[in-house]
């Protein structure tokens, strides 16, 4: 409650939670509002020479070069991108946060091998690991959610084994391990809580980074594939087309720019926040 | 000092080899079967076979790893699927155009990161401030290819300043470097800026605003300076975004460089192309981190004393 109040009295993050509550609610009411069937290919949806009609009354945005109404496919859409964005980043997140603590709390042989190897990962561009990954694989919608989460759990484990290392040089913990506390009693109890923010945080942020990349990799072909709707494969099945039909580029464009940005509005100022020494450092 | 160096290169030889092990792995040992992709559908098991023996696939796979650690200092990348070439050639023939490509990229978004990073610090919370913070998160949030086609549509097609697409003049140079440094230039005008305000927050500013030096030389002498050190250890962080961005902007563009050689592998399963690709970058990557962590000692001497 305290964090939505104060996110309320920042105009740019507020912007941020009306965007994203819109789009949650494009996504779970999507078979409501939607005018027609998403992958519907409508005879009365092509001009007569069999081109994608423009933005109208009866199809609110123009339909594609199939006959599919773009609004219908938009909201659709939505459904891929956010089950993507929640379910790859929440498994990027958990295995950041798992490799993270581990490698920052364990000393020794384990510990390094695991930061070291986040570190090898990092020499990997993420694009390009998740095309090999998603070329070698044929993707699917959850194959695509696994890929885009096997990519960005990197950066994660990273800070939050920074964060970690910090920690177990505090007092409290020092403390807590001369009173006899066993590890897990100290991960759980005592380290776990403290990355929470930056749990959150990341959870936030990294939504905004997964969509990007999965309309990214449906753009280049490797993502979703048609005829599920996705905001990247819209673009991609059209994109040939883009001088004669722009909408049907920068709509769907529009959209994704929108949703990432407000992922990463909300995430900015969950950060102000929660960690108050990062105020205002962008 | 040389100690340190020393351990750092050490250290990068650990991680290439890291590399080509995770490579290696994904390109030998996850296909089905390689020889098989290379042979083609219609090949008889003979022909798969000897494709087979030929690339050393029926040899256990310690020596397999060890022929393709022996191959990759060579320069030796392996064989494309569907061109039926050496990795290495067409990946090298390709290498210049987007060495080009890279470099006015990174043009473009370190003088526009710069730029707006100083003016927003120096205007830290008035509405100059603001705006530079909100178009760098726009920057930061917009998806690279529809960057690529607003632009392509907005100064190639309606207003006909730029070529489309293609590759040789100045002009086709334009479009693809400003889609590259757009995303790059959002983060460091972030970075600047924050790096100007701990600067100017400091003792030794004060003091040169006390002695009463002109703003413009605290900024850019006395300030700049010391700010620019967080931002050159970005350089490896900065390559790897710009390996990734390469391969849409080229393809939207029709540059004809390794991010367009990747895309082509893509639409043809080419897994080898865009493995030797993938090593490519992630060469580039380690290097750039090993020159940021090279370079810093010799800029700021705090550093070099430690």
């Amino acid at each position: 409650m305290r964090i939505l109040k104060s996110m309320i009295r920042q105009p740019s993050a507020l912007f941020g939670l009306a965007i994203v509550a819109l789009v949650i609610f494009m996504a779970v009411a999507a078979p409501l509002i939607a005018p027609y069937n998403p992958d519907e290919q409508m005879f009365d949806g092509l001009t007569l020479e069999g081109a994608p009609m423009p933005p109208s009354a009866q199809f609110l945005l123009g339909t594609d070069t199939l006959g599919r109404d773009l609004f219908s496919r938009l909201l659709y859409g939505a459904r891929t991108s956010l089950i993507i964005g929640l379910v790859a980043n929440g498994i990027a997140v958990a295995i950041g946060l798992l490799i993270g603590i581990l490698s920052g709390y364990m000393r020794g042989l384990v510990g390094n091998a695991l930061i070291r190897f986040t570190d090898l990962m990092m020499a990997f561009p993420a694009l390009l690991l998740a095309i090999v990954l998603a070329a070698l694989l044929r993707p699917s919608l959850w194959i695509v959610a696994m890929v885009i989460a096997l990519v960005n759990w990197v950066q994660v484990a990273r800070i939050v084994y920074t964060e970690t290392r910090g920690l177990v040089e505090r007092d409290f913990i020092l403390a807590e391990r001369s009173l006899g506390a066993g590890h897990l009693r100290i991960l759980f109890h005592h380290i776990l809580p403290h990355l929470m923010p930056t749990a959150i945080v990341w959870g936030t942020l990294g939504i905004a980074t997964t969509v990007l990349l999965e309309a990214t990799l449906s753009f280049l072909g490797i993502g979703v594939q048609p005829p599920t709707p996705s905001w990247g494969n819209i673009i991609f099945e059209s994109q040939s087309y883009f001088q004669a039909a722009p909408w049907l580029v920068f709509i769907p464009g529009a959209v994704i720019l929108l949703t990432a940005l407000s992922f990463n509005l909300v995430g900015d100022a969950l950060r102000d926040i929660l960690d108050p020494t990062q105020r205002g450092r962008g | 000092m040389a100690f340190l160096i020393l351990r750092r290169l050490v250290q990068t030889a650990l991680i290439l080899f890291g590399v080509a092990a995770i490579t290696f792995l994904l390109l030998y040992a996850l296909p089905a079967d390689p020889a098989r992709m290379i042979a083609g559908r219609s090949a008889t098991a003979q022909t798969v076979a000897n494709i087979r023996h030929e690339l050393g696939l029926d040899q256990p796979l310690l020596s397999q790893f060890w022929n393709y650690l022996m191959g990759l200092t060579e320069g030796n990348l392996g064989r494309s699927y569907a061109q039926k070439t050496d990795v290495g050639a067409l990946i090298a023939a390709r290498l210049p155009a987007t060495l080009i490509l890279m470099a006015a990229g990174i043009f473009v978004e370190v003088a526009l990161g710069l730029i707006l990073g100083v003016i927003a610090a120096v205007r830290r919370g008035g509405p100059v401030d603001r705006l530079v913070m909100m178009a760098s998160f726009v920057g930061v949030s917009a998806p690279q290819f529809v960057a690529a086609l607003l632009l392509l549509y907005v100064f190639a097609v309606t207003l006909a300043w730029f070529p489309m697409s293609g590759f040789g003049t100045f002009a086709h140079v334009v479009l693809p470097a400003t889609t590259l440094g757009i995303l790059g230039a959002g983060w460091y005008a972030r970075m600047v800026r924050s790096a100007m305000i701990d600067v100017l927050n400091q003792d030794y500013v004060r003091t040169a605003r006390a002695k009463g030096l002109s703003s413009a030389r605290i900024v850019f002498r006395h300030a700049l300076p010391n700010a620019l050190l967080p931002i050159i250890a970005m350089i490896g962080i900065d390559i790897g975004q710009f390996m990734s961005g390469v391969v849409v902007v080229e393809a939207v563009y029709g540059w004809p460089g390794i991010g367009q050689l990747a895309w082509q592998a893509i639409q043809q399963v080419d897994i080898p192309i865009i493995m030797g690709v993938t090593l490519v970058s992630a060469l580039a990557i380690v290097i750039g981190n090993l020159v940021a962590d090279l370079i810093a000692p010799l800029i700021d001497p705090r550093i070099r004393a430690r």
